[in-house]
């Protein structure tokens, strides 16, 4: 969905742990759908962590736990490796999140959430080690992240990073525009190149 | 200036670079299956848009098609909306489409190639990770989501950062027993699922010119496994050879000028990578994996490691992953029981891995306790496989062939592995739920494959050779 992105700020959900896949955002068998309703993608988020195998749900996995909530999910390095499938940042758009904060995000996935308007953000192993430490001992530790200024701060602690986007896409979020919009207005230069390479 | 082969294809196809943003990319091929094409195609409708380069794009079906009786309605109807859903957005748009029991059809990433429609030089894209792939006959070949093949529908461009570059070389030649797959396996132990993450891989060196066409499309395949945007190979002699005469390659004077052409498709020789690593052929044994992902993999004679040395959140992981694979650190695997097997998927499909398993089992029998799909990853490797009598070793040993497509690689048809059983499978992914809910998955070689297959056990094939 195309919402316009500033600056957020919200308590977070923490998930510490590293390589977490596409297929565990969202398992293959919720990728028969052909549309893209977002309350079904978020509805089965980490659909086989959230529930055991007889369908009850699993009180021990985060999102499942009341004192967790906000709009912010926080994960370990190499999120969203894998599969291409965009059904996961559906997903994690669905759920409510707006933000991913993470060390290292797989290369596809990021590009999956920036399309659907969900913010990636890059912090240092120490940045992050610091948010899971806030974020457990107190779930009302909030986040800012904002877009504006690429900065992103730990409130608890007061620390602060800068992260990297390039003015391009910061531009797309902030003003609620996609690349399909930018690439169907340079129709001329695609067919230039098409004549020039014969 | 020296370039180098990805410079040269990526150049090639610069619309043109964004101002601080990406660059927008000509797209000579999309690919679209069943799965990530239906809200691209969605979308396009809601914009009122064309595909403005129809002839650019082919579609068929591969991850929900059953592996049997694909000439009768698929009893899945969720599934059989989705397959017929592709059918029809392919006519409406105007695209070619390779439908179910059409002899062409099969998983994508085997057809593209084996019907020549991957070229070298080319730019391909589908939505669909292991689109790297066709980056084995020299092509820059790379996965997008479904946001990005509406982009390509569009406008036959799309906006991506350019990515850096690696080059992987391999000196010396491979032993006995191991493969493309081993190497691939091998490479990501040691590099991790994220190790190439933001690069474009070039693999190079004796072992890799060494390896037949299919076997580097097996390990093209799985450059996304370390993460890496896209693998690609320099066309040669071996490329060259495997696409003369397919259906949709060049023919009579412009097969010579595209062979002209794809000669000059090789890194200059002092063209200089963002990264180079180098492995030796002769320290790379048939593996296998132990864990939750394709980097969690050893020699299949080894031990799996001990949490010595490794972080507070390392060990998180790695003892989440422990628990639902039922393997405790440490100790070894070969000998451990094995419930399925599975020969297929866009990895290990083709004909030479199916010459690969029949070789292993040939004048043996199935163990009685496994069950053992094996599934063509197209109706061409199906009739190859004819061709050759290899359907009559496997019968003869108590295997089956099945009807191609995805199958268990990702069991979005009916090909799932039950919860907790063991399944070694040729396939890319062994995350947690992967072949089926509950699901636990080694990957291997299509020969590894096979010697449990026959001996219902982990065993290293080259005892069986």
């Amino acid at each position: 969905m195309k919402q316009k992105f500033n600056i957020i700020t919200s308590t977070c959900v923490p998930l510490p742990l590293e390589n977490v896949d596409t297929d565990q955002i969202i398992p293959a068998r919720f990728l028969k759908a052909t549309t893209r309703e977002e309350k079904f993608f978020g509805d089965n988020l980490f659909r086989d962590w959230r529930y055991r195998p007889d369908g009850s749900l699993n009180e021990d996995f985060v999102l499942n736990n009341p004192t967790f909530g906000g709009q912010v999910l926080v994960a370990g390095k190499n999120f969203g490796s894998g599969s291409s499938r965009e059904h996961a940042a559906w997903a994690i758009a669905g759920y409510g999140f707006r933000v991913v904060i993470s060390s290292f995000f797989a290369d596809i996935h990021k590009n999956n959430e920036l399309n659907n308007f969900v913010l990636p953000v890059v912090v240092s192993e120490e940045f992050l080690k610091e948010l899971f430490d806030s974020v457990f001992a107190d779930p009302k530790t909030e986040v800012e992240v904002n877009l504006p200024e690429q900065t992103v701060t730990n409130k608890a602690t007061g620390r602060s990073e800068k992260f990297e986007i390039n003015a391009y896409k910061k531009h797309c979020l902030m003003n609620g525009l996609d690349d399909i919009d930018f690439l169907v207005e340079n129709k001329d230069k695609i067919e230039r190149f098409e004549q020039e390479r014969g | 200036m020296a370039n180098t082969l990805f410079d040269k294809i990526w150049d090639a196809h610069v619309v043109q670079k964004v101002e601080d943003g990406p660059t927008q990319l000509y797209i000579d091929r999309l690919y679209c299956h069943e799965v990530t094409s239906p809200q691209a195609f969605a979308g396009m409708r809601a914009r009122g848009l064309k595909c403005f380069r129809p002839e650019r794009i082919y579609c068929m079906p591969d991850h929900n098609t059953p592996t049997h009786d694909q000439d009768k309605p698929i009893e899945d109807l969720v599934s059989k909306t989705q397959v017929d859903t592709l059918a029809k957005n392919a006519a409406d748009f105007g695209l070619t489409h390779f439908g179910m029991m059409n002899r062409k059809n099969g998983i994508i990433h085997v057809v593209g190639p084996e019907r020549g429609l991957t070229l070298p030089g080319m730019t391909i894209v589908c939505g669909d990770s292991h689109t790297s792939t066709h980056g084995a006959m020299g092509a820059v070949a790379f996965g997008i989501g479904t946001s990005e093949v509406e982009m390509v529908m569009a406008s036959q461009c799309i906006l991506q950062a350019r990515p850096k570059t690696m080059r992987i070389t391999i000196d010396g030649q491979l032993g006995k027993g191991v493969t493309a797959k081993d190497v691939a396996l091998y490479m990501m132990s040691k590099m991790t699922t994220s190790g190439a993450t933001g690069y474009f891989v070039e693999y190079a060196g004796e072992a890799i010119r060494s390896l037949t066409m299919e076997g580097r499309l097996t390990l093209c395949n799985l450059s996304i496994e370390m993460g890496a945007r896209g693998g690609m190979i320099a066309p040669d002699e071996v490329t060259f050879a495997y696409i003369k005469g397919r259906e949709y390659a060049p023919k009579g004077e412009d097969w010579d000028k595209a062979v002209a052409y794809w000669k000059t498709l090789k890194s200059d020789d002092d063209a200089v990578f963002d990264k180079e690593v180098r492995y030796e052929a002769a320290d790379i044994q048939p593996m296998i994996t132990y864990g939750t992902n394709p980097g969690m993999g050893m020699a299949v004679t080894d031990h799996i490691p001990t949490t010595e040395g490794m972080s507070e959140a390392e060990k998180t992981s790695f003892e989440k992953s422990m628990g639902y694979m039922g393997f405790a650190p440490g100790e070894a695997l070969l000998g451990k029981k094995v419930d399925y097997v599975f020969l297929g998927a866009c990895t290990n499909g083709r004909i030479e891995d199916f010459r690969a398993f029949a070789s292993i089992v040939k004048g043996r029998r199935k163990a009685d306790h496994v069950v053992a799909w094996l599934v063509p990853g197209s109706w061409m490797v199906d009739e190859q496989i004819r061709e050759e009598g290899l359907d009559k070793v496997l019968e003869a040993a108590g295997f089956e062939i099945r009807q191609p497509g995805c199958s268990a690689c990702l069991a979005m048809n009916d090909d799932k592995i039950p919860a907790g059983k063991y399944s070694v499978s040729t396939s890319n992914r062994n995350f947690e739920g992967r072949q089926g809910p509950g699901s636990r998955t080694l990957l291997a070689s299509p020969l590894t494959a096979a010697a449990a297959a026959v001996t219902g056990m982990i065993t290293d094939p080259r005892t069986l050779m």
